[in-house]
């Protein structure tokens, strides 16, 4: 029993492939009716994310699906398939299973820690199970992916520092008021990463944005997207008395707010705390600010520290995921190992009922009228007689825990039941 | 029976400090919940112990130092479940449950009170005094614990380095809305007491006040909350300058309630309480 997975992603492939890839099936029925009919597939898994194209498989032979799933991937009319191989990589069992973890644990992804991978993995695990190509393997192992994708998250900080300057500032606003709910944001300036961060405080309930621009035709644009108000910029000082965070992205070439100014206003707000955000360059608002009471002002190189030293965390933490990963995979492919020897106890099993049968109905005829319950006891004697005597070889089976003597065991116990002549079909 | 189970309280307690502070550290919700388990029924241990003690020496306990720290901490453990009921803070219970449990322990370790109580001691209006004092100390010494918290995150959030608090603590606007709550319990609590004392003092000795050294200290801290919640309606006073005030005010209660007691001729000390009048 194998497991074969194989694919590109960002990091092998260009995007150009990845996008023939990725819309090579546009429904998704093809692709599985087409990998069910692979003879050398028996379980399999296709996903596809925005930086990887991806196929799972389980196969008893595992050269031929290796070829299977390569002839199955170069279907592209566009794709040479010697430009394919060199992007592709093959895993196999153990590889296999790490790569798939470390996938689902976003381990593997442009930006490390990102959660939406688990979800695409999800979705895709449901389309396969209602095409009926996964079984019992791959079963057991999505399930246990997604313990896994769960415990990386939960015991190691991987994704709890924000990457990006936007949400950066969303999370750091979020340690100063908690939550955003009945929060009114002022946005000085209507540039592009304004609106980015916008759209984010947006999505976390905010209750009003004011627009404040230089031309009010800009500033009003912008506020009607985001169901705001616009104002002047003449108007700065009287909005700040009744907003709680402040971004500026202006071009202005002097400070639009000073120290001074945040300091009238911060007593006549009644110290209610104010969070500025100054990401134009050169600087809107007065460095100064930062040093009264209650005022919390990040320029824009603060916030890339800030992510840049999150970046730093997370590869920190992505060291702990992956030794987590490494252990987990471990014990699936323990799993895996401990389902081969099932035929072969199973096989034991039978060889001896059939000797017990065989042998019973033999001393029967012999002994001619015997009591049912007579021949009841006959029969217990000889089951509890074969328990007892399969009971160290299967215990012997069961216990192996070295992956890399098993097979040998393994071997060594059909051979000396002889079970490989007269079971063929295991 | 009161003693076998304060030994059961104080394992709750130690429980449930191990249990927040590992919360603390790694973060994960059910260490927490399990805390607050833990907590509650060394809280229910806690009361029951006090009850049957009150009862079995037909006053309250809180004569010799060891005993009043008992009930401080059950009053602590009162004033932090309550909190932590309406307003979830978690973090705070890796500070309090520590506390409370090294509490508990000191009023093992430190003597009992021994020779006859005076009789000046034994009514229940003064119990009244001491309950409604002790409660508030409590709540106040919450609003201070709560303070140091809130001190520790704005010192990461305006020095724009963000270390081990800055995960672990919530935002400043609970630290500081923790710390308003605390003081609008506590406050109340505190001049009620003193009031009841100054009562109790006026029908029992004829005068309201005495000018003792643990009334003048208490009443510098009452002072200093009474600063702090008139700043804080009127002028908006909050976050760090009600950090530090609530943790100043802290310092003058503990300076209070130990102060008072290495100053033998307090008629407040605990070693004038086991002296005939």
């Amino acid at each position: 029993m194998n497991l074969v997975l194989v694919g590109v992603n960002h990091k092998t492939a260009p995007v150009e492939l990845r996008e023939k890839l990725g819309c090579l099936f546009p429904e998704i029925g093809d692709a599985y009716r087409l990998l069910k009919s692979l003879p050398a597939v028996q379980e399999v898994l296709f996903y596809t994310t925005c930086n990887r194209v991806e196929v799972l498989c389980v196969s008893e032979a595992y050269d031929e699906a290796v070829g299977e799933l390569r002839e199955f991937l170069s279907r592209h009319p566009d794709l040479a398939p010697e430009v394919l191989d060199r992007c592709l990589y093959v895993w196999q069992d153990l590889e296999a299973v790490q790569h798939f973890f470390r996938v689902a644990a976003s381990l593997d992804a442009l930006v490390v820690g990102e959660p939406q991978i688990l979800g695409q993995i999800k979705a895709a695990y449901r389309q396969a199970v209602e095409h009926r190509a996964t079984g019992a393997i791959l079963n057991r192992l999505l399930h246990k992916t997604f313990a896994v994708a769960k415990k990386v998250r939960t015991e190691t900080g991987i994704g709890d520092h924000a990457v990006s300057v936007s949400y950066a500032a969303v999370s750091l606003g979020r340690k100063i008021f908690g939550d955003y709910r009945g929060k009114t944001v002022l946005m000085i300036g209507a540039g592009e990463m304004a609106e980015l961060a916008l759209e984010h405080l947006k999505g976390q309930g905010v209750a009003r944005i004011v627009v404040a621009n230089r031309t009010l035709e800009r500033g009003l644009k912008l506020a009607q997207r985001f169901h705001g108000e616009a104002v002047s910029l003449e108007e700065l000082e009287t909005q700040l008395l009744g907003a709680d965070i402040i971004i500026s992205s202006t071009g202005s070439p002097h400070y639009l707010l000073t120290c001074e100014q945040v300091k009238s206003a911060m007593r006549r707000r009644k110290q209610r705390p104010l969070f500025l955000i100054d990401i134009a360059v050169p600087r809107d608002l007065d460095p100064k600010i930062n040093d009264l009471d209650n005022v919390y002002l990040y320029n824009i190189d603060d916030l890339k520290l800030v992510v840049e030293h999150n970046r730093q965390k997370r590869r920190e933490e992505a060291v702990k995921a992956e030794r987590l990963i490494q252990a987990e995979a471990l014990k699936f492919m323990d799993w895996l190992a401990s389902l081969a020897v099932y035929p072969t106890i199973i096989a034991l099993r039978e060889k001896a009922e059939r000797i017990c049968q065989a042998e019973l109905k033999k001393t029967l005829s012999h002994l001619g009228n015997v009591s049912p319950e007579q021949r009841q006891a006959l029969e217990v004697l000889l089951q509890s007689t074969t328990q007892k005597l399969l009971h160290d070889p299967i215990m012997f089976l069961k216990r192996n825990h070295d992956r890399k003597r098993a097979h040998l065991e393994l071997d060594l116990v059909r051979r000396l039941f002889n079970l490989n002549s007269e079971t063929s079909d295991t | 029976m009161d003693y076998f189970l304060i030994y059961l309280t104080l394992a709750a307690y130690y429980v449930a400090a191990a249990l927040w502070l590992a919360f603390f550290l790694v973060q994960r919700q059910n260490y927490c919940r399990l805390g607050a388990a833990f907590m509650t029924a060394g809280f229910a241990g806690h009361t029951v112990a006090l009850l049957w003690r009150t009862l079995r020496l037909g006053m309250l306990p809180a004569v010799a130092l060891g005993e009043t720290l008992l009930v401080f901490a059950w009053a602590l453990a009162a004033a932090f479940l309550f909190l932590y009921w309406r307003f979830p803070i978690k973090v705070l219970g890796a500070l309090v449950a520590p506390v409370a449990a090294l509490l508990v322990s000191a009023s093992l370790i430190l003597p009992a009170g021994q020779g006859a109580v005076s009789p000046m001691l034994q009514s229940l209006s003064l119990a009244c005094h001491v309950i409604l004092a002790i409660l508030g100390n409590a709540a106040l010494t919450m609003a201070g614990l709560g303070g140091v918290f809130y001190l520790l995150q704005e010192r990461e959030i305006k020095g724009k380095r963000f270390g081990f608090f800055y995960r672990r603590l919530p935002s400043l606007d609970q630290l500081d809305a923790l710390n308003y709550w605390c003081l609008t319990l506590g406050f109340p609590l505190l001049t009620a007491g003193i009031i009841s004392g100054s009562l109790y003092a006026q029908s029992h000795l004829g005068t309201f006040w005495r000018w003792d050294v643990k009334e003048v200290l208490t009443l510098t801290a009452w002072l200093i909350y009474a600063v702090l919640l008139h700043e804080r309606l009127a002028v908006g006073w909050r976050g760090r300058r009600a950090a530090w005030l609530a943790i100043s005010g802290l310092a003058a209660l503990v300076i209070t309630f130990v102060g008072a007691n290495l100053w033998l001729e307090s008629y407040h000390s605990f070693a004038s309480f086991m002296k005939q009048p």
